[in-house]
């Protein structure tokens, strides 16, 4: 008997029933026929308990929304200190907790402006398409193939049509993709002279975080310079240290006019999204602020989380312990490839963030699944397959390093069997 | 503005000092991977960018704490940085050691990351000294210092880091608690990942460090007993007493806390003692002393490490020049409190019949304070000197030497050091003076006794450096679905050359 109180569940199953019939059949269904029959129970740091009790370290963390593991115990401690005192707040009026994260982010964050906040990182990607477009008077919006940027009115049609077509949300005429890393196809695309922004997520997560060409990124904002478009950086995975600094694009030396940060900023905790811009970008800010309007988008208990996320970031420790996992999964994933090379083949690795390439269209399923069953959860890149994401948290310890790659190194036999039976 | 913030917020000095640990864990891990070459490199760095700072320090030591001396603070630093590497800079604890005879290796296992309680009275002794003994021993170390020396020693302890960085020490491996506080601290080092905790201090720094769960050397407080015999040469012993008595004011916990003179050599030692600078106490003075050396609550500490001159002042008389002040008492029982521990240069003056007398003297002003650290003797009669060691409570006699520098080890081939092990009598794990040694351990490969098993050979073997496994990796599965089959070949040659070559 599971008794929350509120609710009950006899077991696991009755769980799984319920959520197939009132909540989503068809994702609860694919989980398990993949063979991951986890429902989340207890979470601590950077370790899920199965509701069954089954113990997983997590490497998926949503995409960094867990950056600092799961409950951290100083931001559990900041949100109910603010609960005391705060709640959502009200939109329409300045407040002292919206104030003060804006304040923190901008003045952390070179070359920005303004902060403007959502609930997700949708919601700021959509904020951010606006700012291009009122700054530029310009309506068209260019983005990756295979690009991800959260699934909003506007940012839905930036990404994939496996996310827009479905809900007839891609709008051809208007949002235009092109290959990553061609800076020839860029080019084309910017040059008609009617685009508003190029949005582009630093490392493309869902894409398995292929990495920017040498130049590339540094190419696509000199030709929005050229062309009189504005470079939307989404940092929603890439940001908040991931990279080994704030920001992933500090890393590769851009300067963006407006980039988007969520996930992580919530500390898992209470949501929150916020567009920064330049002060072209934030224009509207001063004609008509009240255009963008959002009830819960800077909801004052999440600014103070958030403010205390970028504290917690920022502080020297943190940031030693970032280069400390990059440097430890970097020497470690190059042993792995060494010893299990006949499935593991390959290594795309920015700071926390890397993506582990496996030699079958249906790689990274499989050793997902393997390492499900070693106690690991990292999931596979929903647009390319062969690429497992494998995203380690910023605060987490050399003991549980080690414990990952051990369990890791176990798997692997059992993944190479998965993919062996697939092929045949 | 209401002075209490709205909100209830977490503790952020301690979640920071917290990550400071993490911070140790990983620089241990980079560590275990260095040798005894890169290991010496970091030590040898490290020493001569502390010996290099030891007359600042000294300097800044006592402005800081108001305590000791600067030209002994200097000579201290000086011992405890450059005169630890001479004297432990040859050995290697770091190589695996091959014993053929016993059919053992033994591989160094390194305590991991050590937290340093670091006292008021010997603030960056004790930070050169543990720092390096860390280093040594390829552990990573948080340093926590006493409130009154918290900013010397933060700067030293940012000045070793940085030197034994840029000689290859792995990042994070000394650090420093900036605000240390009794709670924090209480937290600290109750932490599971921390290896080891080496507290020198009061004892109720030593009691917390073994309350805190785990393992920990820690040393009670020191009260140190010192004879004079009629056999001992009285000029000689006088001027070391004197000399060890006045050495950074008395601060090093192993000085002299009161004298046995047999008494007939009593009136010509106080002669020798008075030539070397001591004063002589009338009984009034020695009222007055034992008054403000001694409150309700225990040692005044305001005292501590003060000059002689000021502690007379203080007291109510004048005693120009005195290097230390001899404090003569009829009882030599706890119920007098001048002969416990005093850590200014005030030693109490006691005569005794014989060597019976000075045994059960000794025994009792130790049996509140002073169990297992430190006596003196200043004789040549090896029976007296026998005697007075087997009797006493105590885990090291100088002989012959100021007990202040001799039991500390670095008048004596005890081994210099700033932590003195006070043993099972003075609730200490350690007996010994605190060297490497006691920082590292070691896994043990052990052989079969049986003849017939020989024993392997592991000359030149290094455990950091092994042959790579030879086996190749399992052959490649061929996919078909795999479009990019001639991409994967080449991978896979390149993984093979790759292992090739780290192999070699």
């Amino acid at each position: 008997m599971f008794d929350y109180g509120h609710f009950k569940f006899e077991n696991k199953q009755e769980c799984l029933d319920t959520a197939i019939r009132y909540w989503n059949p068809d994702k609860t269904l694919f989980w398990q026929k993949a063979g991951i029959d986890l429902v989340i129970g207890r979470r601590e740091g950077y370790c899920l308990y199965d509701m069954d009790g089954r113990r997983l370290i997590d490497l998926h963390l949503n995409g960094g929304t867990f950056n600092f593991g799961h409950r951290h115990p100083e931001l559990i401690e900041t949100l109910k200190g603010a609960l005391d005192y705060f709640d959502i707040g009200n939109h329409w009026f300045p407040s002292v907790a919206r104030a003060a994260l804006s304040e923190a982010l901008i003045k952390a964050t070179p070359g920005m402006k303004y902060a403007i906040f959502g609930a997700g990182g949708a919601e700021a990607v959509d904020i951010a398409i606006k700012s291009a477009r009122y700054a530029t008077k310009r309506r068209k919006i260019v983005s990756i193939i295979k690009g991800y940027h959260g699934h909003g009115g506007l940012s839905v049609a930036t990404g994939d049509e496996r996310f827009s077509k479905i809900f007839l949300a891609d709008q051809p005429d208007v949002f235009f993709h092109v290959p990553f890393n061609d800076i020839g196809a860029m080019e084309q695309a910017l040059k008609s002279g009617d685009i508003a922004a190029l949005i582009m997520e630093t490392i493309p997560a869902t894409y398995g975080f292929p990495l920017p060409n040498e130049g590339y990124l540094a190419a696509c904002k000199a030709l929005c310079e050229k062309y009189g478009a504005l470079y939307i950086a989404d940092e929603v995975q890439t940001g908040l240290m991931r990279c080994g600094e704030l920001w992933g694009w500090q890393t590769y030396g851009i300067q963006p006019d407006i980039m988007v940060t969520a996930k992580g900023l919530s500390g898992g905790l209470y949501p929150i999204s916020a567009c920064l811009v330049n002060e072209r970008a934030g224009g509207w800010l001063n004609e008509d602020g009240a255009a963008h309007i959002s009830t819960s988008g800077g909801a004052e208990l999440g600014c103070v989380v958030g403010h205390k996320v970028l504290e917690m970031l920022l502080r020297p420790e943190t940031i030693a312990n970032v280069h400390a996992v990059s440097a430890f999964f970097h020497e470690m994933m190059a042993e792995m490839m060494r010893r299990h090379g006949d499935i593991f083949t390959g290594v795309r690795q920015r700071g926390v963030i890397l993506g582990l390439e496996f030699n079958h269209p249906e790689g990274a399923v499989y050793a997902s699944r393997a390492l499900y069953e070693h106690g690991i959860w990292a999931i596979f890149s929903s647009l390319d397959k062969r690429v497992l994401q494998w995203k380690p948290g910023v605060l987490l310890s050399h003991a549980m390093c080690e414990e990952i790659i051990d369990r890791f190194d176990a798997a692997m036999p059992r993944a190479r069997e998965l993919i062996r039976a697939a092929t045949k | 503005m209401p002075e209490q913030a709205l909100l209830k917020i977490p503790d952020a000095a301690y979640e920071q000092a917290m990550l400071k640990i993490e911070r140790a864990r990983w620089a241990v891990s980079r560590f275990q991977m260095m040798d005894h070459t890169a290991t010496a490199r970091v030590v040898q760095a490290a020493a001569a960018a502390a010996y290099a700072k030891s007359q600042f320090y000294a300097e800044w030591a006592v402005r800081e704490t108001g305590m000791g001396v600067a030209a002994h603070k200097r000579q201290k630093n000086e011992a405890c940085s450059k005169g630890l590497v001479e004297l432990y800079g040859a050995e290697d604890f770091v190589s695996p050691r091959i014993d053929a005879a016993s059919k053992i290796v033994e591989l160094p296992r390194p305590a991991g990351v050590i937290f340093a309680l670091i006292p008021v009275t010997n603030p960056v002794s004790t930070i050169y000294f543990k720092t390096l003994m860390a280093l040594m021993t390829r552990n990573a170390i948080i340093l926590s210092p006493h409130p009154g020396g918290k900013s010397v020693c933060a700067d030293a302890a940012r000045m070793l880091a940085q030197a034994a960085q840029a000689a290859g020490a792995p990042e994070g491996a000394i650090q420093v608690i900036d605000e240390p506080n009794i709670p924090l601290i209480e937290k600290l080092i109750a932490d599971a990942r921390v290896d080891l905790v080496v507290a020198t201090g009061g004892p109720a720094v030593v009691k917390a460090a073994y309350r805190s769960g785990n393992p920990a050397l820690g040393v009670g407080p020191g009260n140190a007993p010192v004879l004079v015999d009629d056999t001992a040469d009285l000029k000689l012993a006088a001027k070391r007493i004197v000399a060890s008595k006045s050495f950074d004011n008395s601060i090093l916990c192993t000085n002299e806390s009161t004298l046995l003179a047999f008494s007939a050599i009593a009136d010509a030692l106080l002669t020798a003692l008075r030539a070397e600078g001591a004063h002589i106490c009338t009984p009034e003075e020695t009222s007055k002393l034992r008054n403000l050396l001694f409150t309700d609550d225990g040692f005044n500490t305001a005292i501590i490490g003060k000059d002689a001159g000021i502690i007379a002042r203080e007291a109510g008389f004048t005693a120009p020049g005195a290097k230390i002040l001899v404090t003569p008492v009829d009882l030599v029982q706890p119920e007098e409190k001048l002969v416990r521990e005093k850590l200014c240069p005030v030693l109490a003056f006691a005569r005794v019949g014989g060597i019976g007398q000075a045994i059960s003297s000794a025994r009792s002003m130790m049996r509140t304070a002073g169990r297992g650290h430190s006596a003196a003797i200043h004789s040549h009669n090896e029976a007296h000197i026998m005697a007075f060691s087997a009797a006493l409570p105590a885990l090291r006699v100088a002989v012959n030497a100021g007990c202040s520098l001799g039991a500390s080890g670095f008048e004596t081939y005890l081994g210099p050091s700033m932590t003195i092990g006070t043993g099972f009598a003075g609730g200490s794990s350690l007996s010994e003076n605190l060297t490497p040694r006691h920082l590292v351990q070691f896994a043990r490969i052990a052989y079969n006794r049986e003849s017939s098993e020989i024993f392997g050979n592991f000359a030149g073997l290094d455990p950091l450096n092994l042959p790579q496994p030879t086996a190749a990796p399992p052959a490649a599965a061929i996919l078909e679905q795999d479009s990019t089959a001639l991409r994967q070949k080449l991978r896979q040659i390149i993984l093979e050359e790759l292992s090739a070559v780290l192999a070699a």
